[in-house]
């Protein structure tokens, strides 16, 4: 008898049959993997499972007992405990107050603070989950924010995690760090689902994996009798290649075309940040680096939506330091920002309007009408030429996976034909074929000669991708290497801080 | 009049025109808090006030009239959270509405139960008691200053603490947090968003009511038209500029009191049309604001 077994399970949006026929076990102990396309139905399953959509057919069943989950509490109180691929957390409450929400220690109506501090102590020493319970979860970095969450389902005994891409926000090292916590709760009696788009993760934590494609489940695997590659060919129906990198262009094409020079931001609590570089048409320039070291500071400035700033920056030549933001678009920098969510789209509007934000004002016919049909064909063809799978241009973007929604993003930055690319962490929750699709336009870009500025978490996309990558720390580039000296650990030093003179360019 | 009279007087009156201010400022803060911003506090009020008035004179006591405002506030409220919440009407617009359904309400009622139109004010109806404590209330300035109002008054300086260890000590006040911040966190740990949004808005609506309340029979015992005058929306203002907490909302309403209470003197001193003086404090308020989020932009740009 299985821990959990789901049997035919069906879920419908409008539109869109998210879940169709999906019969899966769970042994108890076990991680097991989940891994399919955007938008093949990862999140609506998990979604179920947690009692926060309910499904159209089919039944849950936990140590053969057929169960009813219809709220959260309901999942709950059946030690169920749910990472979400968003994070759920409240940000101007403390760790303390987050991890207990909703299941407070009281007395009387009273928060009981000092029961509430001993509990989240003892549980994050009993875990080796170090938090400080009364920090507010809006100063903690994603990876510290994790850990809550984490913590957040252990509070509530959980015995089943559900874990929906969570290492699509952390860095290398926080990735080990959450692997090592996940082996240590599945020793001690847990059992875990476990999302990701990332196969070597699969392949290191889990030890069976379901792969779902358009809704449906294509098989399940024994992760010690499979390759990457073969999970992929499951996932996406046909092989997958990687993409290739070309050799950089000929020098004579290597102008500069985005200068930063002695950048300081010098606004609110924000650190003080110092940068200089030099972006070339035809290269990538990755920028590593822990988050939280200026990463954020520096796009906002390059952008123009920073405030104190000085230095100054150059687009082809020209300063664009003092320029408004509609004129650095329009002069040809493009951004892939890093939260699809709250600064790629607006969540409220269809695809289509999403797609002609920032330039719909130079459609604008006599008396600024907008030609409406024809930019929704426009969208349209953008669905198609960069695979947005969405029923037409006018489903609203707050129903696309994750992934399908930063293609949106993606369509809108590169039809501009932009002169330089500010990308930040562009492959982040998308699928290894949308991924590696993102990757190649990445390089389409710079055999065209544009400059592309390549802000990244994942190492081994800077490794793959850039031409020259700089490490970001404290606010300052420490370091740059050309791609054939760089390592992972002398990158990985850098991002720590410790720099080395003969590292310096 | 000596000069501290007329200190001691401004003092006074700037408490009393404050009480409302601070107990609808109270109401504002909980709905910010639970991210329903209520703009409805001005019908609120107006519906306490004419509620007081109206049952206070059919039974003859104010104090059955006030716990009828503080009912009406409260049903009102009630009202108005199914439609923001369950039937997803937009905040403003639902907002709006109540302020209008209100104002032509009473108006309706004033001349179809007691056929008149504009000012009411039954005869034989007393406004609330003023405090009396021998001795302390005859003390020289101290007197008039702490010791000589109506319990409203009072009960305006009790809701500002009880409000915050509400919002910032118990466990509904931390979900109404919650709530504000992120919905669907809320919900997603098994909190019960709708009865969190509907205790918000409805202890909102019951200090709405004592906010009508006093409006109506603090001092006099009258109902007029549309008396609240904008104090709702004044409240609100000063919620927002004090980022939501309590004890600088309550300074904030006590420093449009002021404005108000000054406005008056002047009002009193001059030939100018008095319509000049009572747009004043109004004025102020924009000022204040505007200088207030200047400082702000002040701020990011050079330290
Ligand atoms: N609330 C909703 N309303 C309408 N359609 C939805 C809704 N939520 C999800 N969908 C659709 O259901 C399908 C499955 O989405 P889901 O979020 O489960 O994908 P996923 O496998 O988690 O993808 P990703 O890897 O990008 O996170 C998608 O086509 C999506 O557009
Ligand atoms: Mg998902």
């Amino acid at each position: 008898m299985s821990f959990l077994e789901l049997r035919g399970i069906r879920k419908t949006y409008p539109g869109v049959l998210a879940n169709d026929d999906i019969s899966l076990h769970v042994e108890a102990g076990e991680i097991h993997g989940l891994v399919g396309e955007n938008g093949a139905g990862k999140s609506t399953l998990m979604k179920l499972l947690y009692g926060m959509e309910q499904p159209d057919a089919g039944e849950i069943r936990l140590n053969g007992k057929r169960v009813m989950i219809a709220n959260p509490q309901d999942a709950i109180r059946l030690g169920i405990g749910m990472v979400h691929q968003h994070f759920q957390l409240v940000p101007s409450l403390t760790v303390a107050e987050n991890i207990a929400l909703g299941a407070e220690p009281r007395y009387g109506p009273f928060l009981n603070r000092f029961r509430l501090r001993r509990q989240v102590q003892a549980l994050s020493e009993q875990f080796g989950l170090q938090v400080d319970p009364n920090a507010l979860v809006s100063d903690l970095p994603v990876g510290l924010q994790q850990r809550v969450e984490i913590l957040k389902m252990l509070y509530r005994n959980a015995r089943l995690l559900i874990l929906d891409e969570p290492s699509a926000v952390l860095t290398p090292q926080e990735v080990e760090s959450l692997f090592g916590v996940l082996r240590r709760l599945v020793a001690g009696g847990c059992t875990a689902i476990f999302i990701t788009h990332k196969l070597y993760e699969i392949m290191a934590l889990c030890t069976r994996a379901t792969v779902l494609r358009r809704g449906r489940v294509v098989g399940t695997v024994q992760t010690v009798d499979t390759t990457p590659s073969e999970i992929a060919r499951l996932m996406v129906g046909h092989e997958v290649e990687a993409p290739v990198i070309t050799e950089a262009p000929a020098d004579g094409r290597r102008r500069p075309r985005l200068e930063v020079r002695n950048l300081q931001i010098t606004s609110g609590s924000r650190r003080a940040t110092q940068i200089d570089l030099t972006v070339f048409g035809g290269e990538i320039l990755g920028i590593a680096g822990v988050e939280g070291n200026g990463q954020q500071e520096l796009v906002e400035a390059l952008i123009g939506v920073a405030d104190g700033v000085s230095g100054e920056v150059l687009l082809d030549g020209e300063s664009i330091t003092r320029v408004p933001t509609r004129t650095r678009r329009e002069r040809g920098l493009a951004l892939i920002p890093e939260d699809r969510q709250t600064e790629g789209l607006s969540k409220a509007m269809a695809i289509w309007e999403n797609l002609s934000a920032g330039d719909y004002y130079q459609q604008a016919q006599g008396l600024g009408v907008l030609p409406l049909g024809q930019m929704r064909a426009m969208a349209a063809g953008l669905l198609n030429r960069f695979d947005i799978r969405a029923t037409d241009e006018r489903v609203g973007v707050g129903t696309l996976s994750g992934g399908n929604a930063q293609k949106v993003v993606i369509a809108r930055e590169l039809m501009r034909d932009p002169s330089v690319l500010v990308a930040v962490q562009p492959t982040r929750g998308l699928d290894i074929g949308a991924a590696g699709f993102v990757q190649e336009q990445l390089l389409r870009l710079r055999g065209a000669g544009v400059g592309v500025l390549l802000i990244s978490a994942d190492l081994d996309e800077l490794l793959a991708l850039s031409d020259r990558i700089a490490v970001l720390f404290n606010g300052r580039i420490v370091a740059q290497f050309p791609r054939a000296a760089a390592t992972r650990e002398q990158i990985g030093l850098a991002m720590a801080g410790k720099t080395m003179s003969e590292n310096i360019l | 009049m000596d000069s501290l009279d007329l200190i001691v007087n401004i003092a006074a009156a700037t408490l009393r025109l404050g009480t409302p201010l601070i107990l609808a400022a109270m109401a504002g803060l909980l709905s910010l808090q639970v991210g329903q911003v209520n703009i409805g506090l001005e019908g609120l009020m107006l519906a306490g006030a004419f509620t007081v008035v109206a049952v206070g004179f059919a039974t003859q006591s104010v104090l059955v009239g006030l716990l009828a405002a503080i009912v009406v506030g409260m049903l009102l409220a009630a009202v108005f959270t199914l439609v923001v919440t369950r039937l997803k009407a937009n905040l403003i617009i639902a907002g709006l509405a109540l302020n209008l359904l209100v104002s032509g309400g009473t108006a309706y009622l004033l001349s179809v139960l007691f056929g008149t139109s504009g000012t009411f004010s039954p005869p034989d109806l007393e406004s609330l008691p003023s405090l009396y404590i021998p001795g302390l209330s005859d003390l020289p300035v101290l007197g008039r200053l702490l010791f000589s109002f109506s319990p409203l008054v009072y009960m305006s300086w009790l809701a500002v603490p009880l409000v915050a260890i509400f919002l910032y000590r118990t466990v509904p006040g931390l979900h109404i947090r919650a709530i504000g911040q992120n919905e669907e966190a809320a919900r997603s740990v098994g909190i019960p968003v709708r009865a969190r949004q509907y205790l918000a808005l409805m202890l909102g609506g019951a200090l709405c009511g004592l906010a009508g309340a006093h409006l109506a029979v603090g001092d006099l015992a009258l109902f007029r038209e549309d008396m609240t005058a904008g104090r709702g929306f004044i409240a609100l203002a000063a919620v927002y500029f004090a980022a939501g907490r309590p004890g600088f909302s309550a300074l904030a309403c006590l420093l449009f009191g002021l404005f108000e209470a000054v406005q008056f003197r002047l009002q009193l001193a001059s030939s100018t049309p008095p319509q000049f003086f009572q747009m004043l404090p109004y004025l102020m308020v924009v000022v204040t604001l505007a200088l207030i989020s200047a400082r702000k932009e002040w701020r990011k740009g050079w330290s």
